[in-house]
């Protein structure tokens, strides 16, 4: 029963948002090799505590978002937009 | 038969008398009764047969913890079974009965069982249908597999109905600064004062009634309580269970809101499933009265101390005329005064030998006795009690009744489902609920205090705890110690039967025994929770409410261990059972899930389609004529469109519209063919892969401009490359200048194929040179306007491998424009065609669809090479060659024909080598349809090496699901027009 304080829509249910994965990869260019792209698609940390993931809030603005989530208390600490020139206007209009 | 009702007892409402129907009789009762104290007073002792031995079984309590009293009520589609008949309440008309007895609950053929009962023990089942040594070896399962529907038919309690639910049911949302779980004397302080501290509260309590145990005392006023609170701008809510604590403050809420009725109005639902988010929350969920292992301990008679209170002071009931009550507490010399007050014959046992207790006399206390065996089968004459100390001396003492209390456990439930772990008292002899960072607050006889007063301290403290926690004040508090009586309990669970098989019930619903215990544990059962498995300990739907920790004591006393270091057995939501409807809430039938259909859905229902979900789409999935069948229908209809034409509704595509300076370069990089040369005014098919190099979708993408794109994805696939196009400009290229946006339900598309199918459409257009061969050559795409100035977009794109044009209007127009294409596909007698008939012409032209892309195929897997660019890098392109993909015995897109052309075949059919049909084969058959146009049953699927490898050899199809098998010949998948000449007419 999480709730997500998207940065244009407000503080919504959980239901209203998809989830999406790892939002710390770096994703290689796209003629980089095998290895690198193995590495980056199928490796992942198993963390215990706050990580960072993206949630996609697709029942509402679309927008792509970074959320900072306990994996043992489902506690959020932060959201932002995927991306940084949303996130610019986002801070500008604070 | 007497009447057990007294008249100066109770809190029911005589005036009101209500008659009942239990096992087929009729009988009275009053309103405020609950089945189970009409029944009592009716003098009705059995009321079930328990679940393995038969044995006849009564009433053991008084609430939600009861284990023997459970029946089905209602008939025909409103069959409840399993129900409490301690909660039930009473209505006018209430049809209820016993359950798991043939033929009734009095006189039980099954009742064998009991003589039975060594073939019952723990894991009897698993022991003996796995397979008797030394035969069991390969053939455990087989012998199972045989007796398995034998044991299924004979286990179980009611049975439920199998007619659709009449009832409506709901969901509702509600939040709250302050919710609190029960109405108990804690529950309510809690809720006063927090209203009083200005906090939005709302009180749940399960019972008809607010006060909790407070309903067993005589004088107590409930309404009073009720105005009170009501009063003070408190929303109450009973007949509602909190049946489970989640994440953040959220409680989850049963409203039981008709079942009480007689006859409710249709128009309120019978159950609501409340979603209650607050900010703080309170438990005073009280305690549950444990009962005692001896033998005998489940003859109808048997009950706990604190229900016998209950029937007399609420309902007026007097359970028994000479009582005996054994106990090793403090907590039953209350009741024991007002029972012999009442007129019973009290005697009461006392396992401890040295205490002091003040009572008027009215009653013997036998210091230093417990129970070891009751005598009787279908009701209670006496019972063999014996000397604590000294286990060789009996003494038979005549009773009809007799009454237990082993301690009280704080149901702790709520706050387990948050993973938090009770620690055992020792001196209370019970689990006590521990702290947490979370907002919750256990307070009242939930958290161990005995008495009143505690109680109500404890309220108040649980509200200033959350008023501290919520940042509101800085307030000193405390809780009241655990406990609250004069003199210790003295644990005791058991009183061991000297004789061989007792039946001494831990848990009476499973009916699971000492000895089921014991032979767990010498079987090597020795972890609680493999125990409780082993033995369906607590697994039965009171969730062994009564009798876990008795299941606890015997095993730590049989590891040589404490209670603690055996640990508890994990509660999990519901508290109480929850009802499938309740869940499904207005999810049902047509709502069950969201229902789309295309603008000229009613058009296509008005012109005869019988219609097919596609995902959640509604599409045409063929057109009868007359008494047409689904496959004369369809091959009639592909027959058609290979002849003359066809118009079939294709508006479930998804359509994405892409713009932006930068789109070129972004489709060129999701899909792995080339794009950056297409010119405005062609559409271009594309296949997108997956970072890890495996089939995503495939579509078409129209060039309408230098910088605009208007993409087609498939049906199913729509909402997820929205997503996946959305994530990629949001997360990964945020430097390129492209937006996205669905389209989907803006545009209304249909597909026109077949060889007339320009000059259907040529008709239908204002001019109609824009269609000719020259001007709209194969993949053309071009905007214009049907008859009736209406703008529409055309591309010739074919899916059926005929000339054929896809037009799209905007979705307001779909009707006209089928009314115009209709209109004109008629003079070349034309048909309308659906799902069906386009999957037959896709199948003969090989196309796929997702049921061959079912993301296990790679874009070489599919056939498709040709699509992969050698000369840019796109999404999945460094991916699609790793480790197995690069396989040269991948499974390779092929078409299949029977060898001898009058057999059929299913998809899903396994193909293998002639002389090897086993396991997965080399093969499988993906979509199969018949070949009007090739006269036979042809198929899509997949085989290792491909058509190279197997062209000229003879297979086989296994089919073992359908019993089946044919000899099958591997093909080209382009079983029809393979160069394509007819779509570049």
């Amino acid at each position: 029963m999480i709730r997500i304080n998207c940065p244009y829509c407000g503080e919504r249910d959980h239901s209203e948002f998809s989830y999406g994965g790892d939002a710390t990869i770096n994703y290689p260019s796209l003629d980089a090799s095998e290895k690198e792209w193995t590495e980056a698609i199928f490796f992942r940390k198993n963390i215990k505590g706050f990580q960072f993931e993206t949630w996609h809030h697709s029942n509402g603005c679309r927008m792509w978002l970074v959320v900072e989530r306990s994996t043992v208390t489902h506690e959020i600490k932060s959201v932002k937009p995927c991306n940084p020139n949303l996130q610019k206007v986002v801070e500008n209009n604070k | 038969m007497k009447t057990r009702r007294l008249d100066n007892y109770g809190k029911i409402n005589r005036d009101k008398i209500l008659s009942f129907r239990w096992d087929k009789k009729n009988y009275k009762g009053f309103e405020g009764d609950t089945l189970a104290s009409a029944l009592l007073a009716n003098n009705i002792g059995i009321v079930g047969r328990s679940f393995k031995y038969h044995r006849p079984r009564g009433i053991f309590s008084s609430g939600v913890e009861e284990s023997g009293a459970l029946v089905t009520i209602g008939s025909k589609d409103r069959r409840d079974p399993n129900v409490r008949a301690t909660t039930q309440e009473l209505y006018n008309g209430l049809e209820a009965s016993g359950q798991n007895a043939f033929p009734n609950v009095n006189f039980d053929l099954a009742g064998i069982n009991n003589y039975l009962g060594r073939f019952f023990a723990a894991g009897f089942y698993y022991k003996t249908f796995m397979g008797i040594p030394p035969f069991e070896w390969g053939r455990g399962t087989a012998i199972w597999m045989f007796f398995e529907k034998f044991i299924r038919k004979a286990a179980g309690m009611g049975s439920a109905s199998e007619l659709p639910d009449p009832d409506s049911y709901e969901h509702a949302h509600d939040f709250c600064d302050l919710i609190v779980v029960g109405s108990g004397p804690a529950g309510v302080a809690a809720a006063i004062e927090a209203v009083e501290k200005k906090l939005d509260v709302i009180l749940v309590e399960q019972d008809s009634l607010v006060g909790g145990d407070q309903l067993a005392e005589n004088n107590f006023d409930n309404s009073q309580i009720k105005n009170q609170l009501e009063n003070l701008g408190i929303k109450i809510m009973t007949r509602t269970t909190a049946f489970g604590l989640y994440d953040n403050c959220v409680v989850g809420l049963l409203e039981r809101v008709t079942d009480h009725i007689s006859a409710p109005n249709v128009n309120i639902p019978r159950q609501r499933f409340w979603t209650i988010r607050a900010k703080h929350i309170i438990v005073g969920a009280g305690a549950i009265e444990r009962h005692i292992a001896f033998n005998n301990n489940d003859i109808p008679g048997v009950m706990t101390v604190n229900a016998s209170k209950h029937y007399l002071n609420r309902y007026g009931v007097l359970t028994g005329k000479r009582i005996a009550i054994a106990t090793n507490n403090d907590s039953v010399y209350e009741t024991a005064q007002q029972l012999s007050e009442a007129g019973a014959n009290v005697t009461v046992l006392d396992s401890r030998t040295n205490f002091e207790i003040e009572t008027n006399k009215s009653f013997e206390i036998r210091k230093g006795y417990v129970p070891y065996n009751i005598n009787g089968s279908k009701k209670i004459h006496s019972l063999d009690i014996s000397k604590s100390e000294d286990m060789n001396k009996f003494e038979t003492l005549n009773c009809d009744q007799v009454l237990l209390s082993g301690g009280w456990s704080p149901a702790v439930h709520l706050l387990s489902h948050r993973g938090v772990k009770p620690k055992w008292d020792y001196n209370n002899a019970c689990f006590l609920p521990t702290d947490t960072k979370e907002n919750i607050t256990m307070v009242g006889s939930s958290r161990g205090l005995w008495n009143k007063n505690d109680c109500i301290a404890s309220g108040i403290a649980g509200t200033t705890d959350a008023l501290n926690r919520l940042g509101i004040s800085k307030t000193n508090y405390f809780f009241p110690k655990p406990g609250g009586w004069k003199n210790p309990i003295q644990p005791l669970y058991e009183v061991k039967y000297k004789k061989s098989r007792p039946k001494s019930f831990v848990d009476y619903q499973h009916d699971v025994t000492t000895d089921d215990v014991r032979l767990a544990h010498r079987e090597g059962f020795i972890s609680v929770e493999h125990l409780k498995r082993y033995t369906t300990l607590g697994m039965a739907n009171d969730q062994g409410k009564m009798g876990n920790i008795i299941g606890l004591s015997l095993m730590a006393e049989l590891l040589n261990k404490e209670i603690p270091e055996v640990g508890t057995t994990v509660f999990r939501p519901p508290y109480t059972p929850v009802s499938i409807g309740a869940l499904s809430g207005r999810n049902v039938g047509k709502h069950f899930r969201p229902l789309r259909v295309t603008p000229m859905h009613q058009w296509n229902i008005g012109h005869g389609a019988k219609m097919i979900e596609v995902g959640l789409y509604q599409r045409p999935w063929y057109y009868p004529k007359e008494n047409e069948t689904l496959s004369e229908s369809y091959i009639r209809e592909a027959s058609t469109v290979r002849k003359t034409v066809g118009i079939c509704d294709v508006t479930s595509l998804g359509k994405i519209s892409i713009q932006g300076p930068d789109s070129t370069e972004f489709l060129n990089r999701i899909y792995s063919n080339g794009f950056s040369k297409l010119q405005v005014g062609k559409a271009r098919y594309g296949i997108m892969l997956r970072d890890d190099g495996i089939v995503m979708d495939d579509g078409t993408s129209w060039r309408l401009a230098e910088n605009e794109y208007f993409m087609t994805t498939s049906t199913g696939e729509a909402a997820k490359v929205m997503s996946w196009l959305e994530e990629l400009l949001q997360t990964r290229w945020t430097d390129l200048n492209v937006n996205v946006t669905s389209v989907s339900e803006q545009w209304a598309g249909v597909s026109v194929a077949g060889p007339k199918s320009r000059e259907v459409l040529n008709n239908c257009l204002d001019d109609s040179l824009v269609i000719t061969n020259n001007n709209l050559p194969f993949m053309g795409v071009t905007s214009t306007f049907l008859k009736g100035n209406i703008p529409c977009r055309i591309a010739r794109i074919s899916f059926s491998g005929e000339l054929a044009f896809e037009v799209y209007v905007k979705s307001d127009f779909a009707n006209t424009m089928m009314d115009l294409l209709w209109e004109n596909a008629k003079k070349y007698d034309g048909c309308l065609y659906g799902l069906e008939a386009l999957g037959a012409l896709r199948v003969e032209k090989g196309h796929v669809t997702a049921a061959e892309l079912d993301g296990r195929v790679t874009i070489d897997d599919a056939g498709l090479s040709k699509m992969a660019s050698t000369k840019k890098s796109y999404i999945g392109s460094a991916m699609r060659k790793r480790g197995v993909l690069k396989n040269n015995d991948r499974e390779i897109l092929v078409g299949f024909f029977p060898t001898n052309l009058k057999e059929t075949f299913n998809a899903g059919t396994i193909v293998c080598e002639k002389n090897n049909i086993k396991g997965q084969g080399i093969g499988r058959i993906t979509s199969v349809t018949y070949s009007p146009e090739l006269g036979h049953w042809i198929g899509l699927g997949f085989v290792k090496g491909g058509l190279d490898k197997w062209k000229d050899t003879n297979l086989v199809g296994a089919d073992p699901v359908r019993n089946k098998q044919m000899n099958l010949k591997v093909v080209s998948p382009h079983m029809i027009d393979p160069k394509g000449e007819r779509m570049y007419a």
